[in-house]
């Protein structure tokens, strides 16, 4: 009886193990043409933002033309939650969470909403780090699923973040900075007393919470338990350190 | 009588702590944990987590030496839980601040709402009724933490006393900023809503209270045995045949009638905050009942009665 028991334990074992191996070959199948698919939309935004600037010669009006791809595959990403909910991406739900919600928030509700800021420099900023960050990451996602990594992107998926990183921290600092005044007086997505639910919300207020949010988030996140990333880091600073030491020694 | 020798190790590194020799084979772990104490004196019992295993669950204070799966010379693993508070201190920490908080906008005091209201009074009678329901209902919580709980452990990690104060306070100073504004707008059904809020809040205030009694009644003073808890003759008590956790569901209850009261979004959101965590806790209570009692009645859910 309880060898019968035991075998029927192995035997779901088994299927179990190769229901797990055919559900990673679906998931691989579709992480391959999720991931191909966002490095072409990525292209496609870096394409057209490339294009009209060469056109117009001038920034104004560049993210009015760009707006409705953003929107499209900035809101797509969402999906990268689900990836990490059902399992099939290892990554914690509440780290993509917050970082594709953080994305949805600067292009649906400030870049979209807040037309004045629209032609600020800051914003081009962002989205230029966006496309040249989303770019690279889809582009290492794809090529991993396929065994196939060129040592270039890997390199620069380990290494661009610690420029574009502060960049486009800066990019929506600024952008978000700029939109408050116009905020302030339009009274936009608030709520004020009184009423019947007795609450009150206040965008203004809402969006400085946000800005001192920032700050520390931003700095640890991308400093992910990657060897390689520590050592480029480590690489950095010994070098910087070898080159201060230099200068010294000259100007001694 | 053999004694027994008993070394301790850190859980982490392995390194050995403390060897204690001609320890009586009646010894439980609380006393070896003394003992352990004197020799470290910055590791106070309530701190140490002792495990025969690296990996494993901690060892009750009450186990005792000999009825434990080692030989004559035991090896056990030490964990350091942290800097520990006692559960009392914790419980009158926050129910204190929400007590304090929400009558320092009762009585509008300076520097909340404009220079004009300062000490003034609300003129509706709800925002009277709310603050006494409100005061009453954590002097309820700071002398059942007194003189009713018992509590099977005596401490928790000292970090908890900021998060949970941070919840209690933080709510609380949200809630009662708008249920005591010059601009707060009564229930849309007038007195027949208050009326009606304050029934359901009173009924589930005594129903809270007579389960916190029945439950301190399953348990005699100083001990930490576990109970089925089952209905008494108070009829707020019949709830056990269909909950395992009435105490959540009449909190709930207050809650909601609470919210009903005010009509406060703010308080609603706090009651559905309240509601996910205490399903949470009820859920663990209502496996660790179903683990340990294989007698238990399988009608009762943990919260809400046949739902969840």
């Amino acid at each position: 009886m309880a060898s019968g028991e035991e075998d029927g334990a192995v035997e779901e074992k088994e299927t179990n193990n190769k229901k797990k191996r055919t559900k990673s070959a679906i998931a691989i199948a579709w992480l391959t043409v999720y991931n191909i698919a966002m490095t072409a939309g990525w292209l496609v935004l870096a394409v057209a933002m490339i294009r009209f600037y060469l056109q117009k010669g001038t920034h104004r009006g560049l993210y009015r033309s760009i707006a409705r791809t953003l929107k499209f595959f900035q809101t797509f990403a969402l999906l990268e939650v689900g990836h990490c909910a059902i399992g099939i991406v290892r990554t914690s739900v509440i780290v993509t969470g917050v970082q594709v919600c953080s994305r949805i928030f600067m292009v649906w509700f400030i870049a979209s909403s807040i037309r004045q800021v629209q032609n600020q420099e800051s914003v081009i900023l962002f989205l230029v780090v966006w496309t040249v960050t989303e770019i690279t990451r889809y582009s290492f996602y794809t090529f991993n699923l396929l065994n196939h990594l060129p040592y270039f992107i890997k390199w620069a998926r380990y290494n661009m973040f610690i420029v574009m990183y502060p960049l486009g921290v800066i990019g929506e600092l600024m952008t978000i900075y700029a939109a408050l005044p116009y905020v302030r007086r339009s009274g936009m997505y608030s709520l004020r007393l009184p009423n019947t639910y007795n609450v009150s919300f206040d965008y203004y207020y809402f969006l400085i919470i946000v800005m001192l949010s920032y700050i520390p988030r931003k700095k640890f996140t991308p400093i992910v338990h990657h060897k390689t990333t520590l050592f480029a880091v480590s690489k950095i600073i010994s070098e910087i350190n070898v080159h201060m030491c230099k200068l010294y020694i000259y100007i001694l | 009588m053999k004694h027994y020798e008993v070394e301790i190790l850190d859980a982490k590194t392995k390194d050995k702590l403390c060897f204690l020799d001609k320890v009586e084979p009646n010894a439980t772990i609380g006393e070896i944990k003394s003992m352990f104490h004197r020799s470290h004196p910055q590791w106070y019992p309530a701190r140490q987590s002792i495990r025969l295993d690296p990996k494993g669950k901690s060892l009750k204070d009450e186990d005792v030496l000999q009825h434990l799966p080692v030989g004559t010379t035991a090896t056990f693993y030490f964990r350091d839980l942290g800097a520990q508070i006692s559960w009392v201190t914790v419980f009158l920490t926050e129910y204190a601040g929400p007590l304090l908080i929400y009558l320092m906008f009762y009585f509008r005091v300076p520097f909340i709402y404009a220079p004009k209201y300062d000490f003034t009074t609300s003129k509706h009678w709800v925002v009277h009724l709310a603050c006494m329901c409100h005061s009453f209902h954590y002097v309820k919580r700071l002398l059942e933490t007194l003189f009713v709980h018992r509590f099977s452990h005596g401490t928790m990690p000292l970090r908890n006393i900021f998060k949970n104060c941070t919840y209690y306070w933080g709510f609380a100073a949200w809630m009662a900023y708008y249920i005591n504004h010059p601009l707060y707008t009564p229930p849309i059904y007038g007195e027949q809503q208050v009326k009606m809020a304050l029934i359901i809040f009173l009924f589930c205030q005594i129903g809270n209270f007579s389960i916190h009694i029945a439950l301190r009644n399953l348990r005699p003073p100083g001990s930490k045995t576990r109970k089925i808890p089952y209905p008494t003759k108070n009829p707020f008590t019949w709830i056990f045949l269909l909950v395992s956790c009435p105490n959540y569901t009449y909190e709930l209850g207050s809650w909601l009638g609470f919210t009903l009261m005010t009509q406060c979004l703010p308080v609603a959101f706090f009651t559905l905050v309240g509601f996910i965590q205490m399903t949470v806790w009820a859920k663990g209570k209502h496996r660790s009942y179903l683990k340990e009692f294989r007698d238990y009645p399988p009608l009762r859910s943990p919260i809400l009665p046949f739902i969840l």
